[in-house]
């Protein structure tokens, strides 16, 4: 306070401290929100299932994703990342996980949707494992807020199967 | 600014700035909207550099009251002593 100078700096230093009191206060309010996402997913036909020259499965479908993600939504969010993936066993690896579609929401209205689509990335397997295969799809979210910490969840949708035979 | 407006400058920046953070958090979570709440503040933090950072005239209604040049005039400043002998004596370690 007793120069132009001091008096900037201390003013300036204060409210940069405030403003980030404020930011965690706002990342706090996330905890009082309890999501209730809902999700359905059909495999609505298989288009082709193959075996590539390289000895490598591969499987393309059209799917029908529905969802309602709109509550996991709060003032502090900024985007919602979401992204199908596939999970399945195999006598190699006890955990094989693909992504076959993703889609970032940046806004509530939008975090309610219906989409029929084919696979955005390709399902591949590591090997030639995939005939007869049993297999859970699982829809994953990161919301990513505004200021604070990350939340990752999931919902795991069991009971997939591919068919038998080559097609 | 003398000493009380100095006082009252700091006093009013913290004031200021605390209220402004209340009423911006206050009216981001109703509207459910940062935005409305980094812009109050942003709005807030403005006005309070332009009340309490210039030196304005409220901020010197007690000033130092300085001497009299009459005054001053009948009480000559000391003069320093013109030998100055002291001489550090240094010992080597």
């Amino acid at each position: 306070m007793h120069s132009f100078g001091y008096r900037a700096n201390a003013l300036f230093t204060f409210a940069v401290t405030i403003l980030g009191f404020m930011c965690a206060l706002a990342s706090f309010t996330d905890s009082f929100n309890s999501p209730s996402p809902s999700v359905q997913v059909q495999v609505l036909k298989v288009n082709w299932f193959q075996k590539q020259p390289n000895g490598n499965d591969e499987v393309s479908m059209t799917l029908n994703i529905s969802a309602d993600l709109q509550s996991l939504f709060t003032w502090n969010t900024k985007q919602v990342f979401v992204f199908l993936a596939a999970e399945y066993v195999t006598p190699k690896h006890v955990l094989n996980q693909i992504s076959l579609w993703d889609a970032i929401i940046q806004e509530k209205e939008n975090a309610k949707f219906t989409i029929t689509t084919s696979n955005k990335y390709r399902f591949i397997d590591q090997g030639s494992n995939l005939r007869g295969k049993e297999f859970n799809l699982t829809l994953h979210w990161h919301v990513m807020p505004k200021t604070g910490k990350m939340l990752a969840d999931k919902v795991v949708l069991p009971g997939y199967r591919l068919p038998a035979e080559y097609r | 600014m003398d000493c009380e407006g100095q006082k009252l400058a700091e006093q009013l920046m913290q004031i200021m700035l605390l209220s402004f953070a209340v009423i911006a958090i206050g009216a981001g979570y109703i509207t459910a909207s940062f935005q409305t709440m980094i812009l109050t503040y942003a709005g807030g933090v403005v006005l309070t550099t332009l009340v309490t950072l210039p030196n304005w005239p409220f901020f010197n209604h007690h000033p130092l009251k300085w001497l009299d040049p009459s005054e001053a005039e009948k009480h000559p400043k000391p003069q320093p002593s013109v030998n100055v002998t002291a001489k550090k004596k240094f010992t080597s370690i």
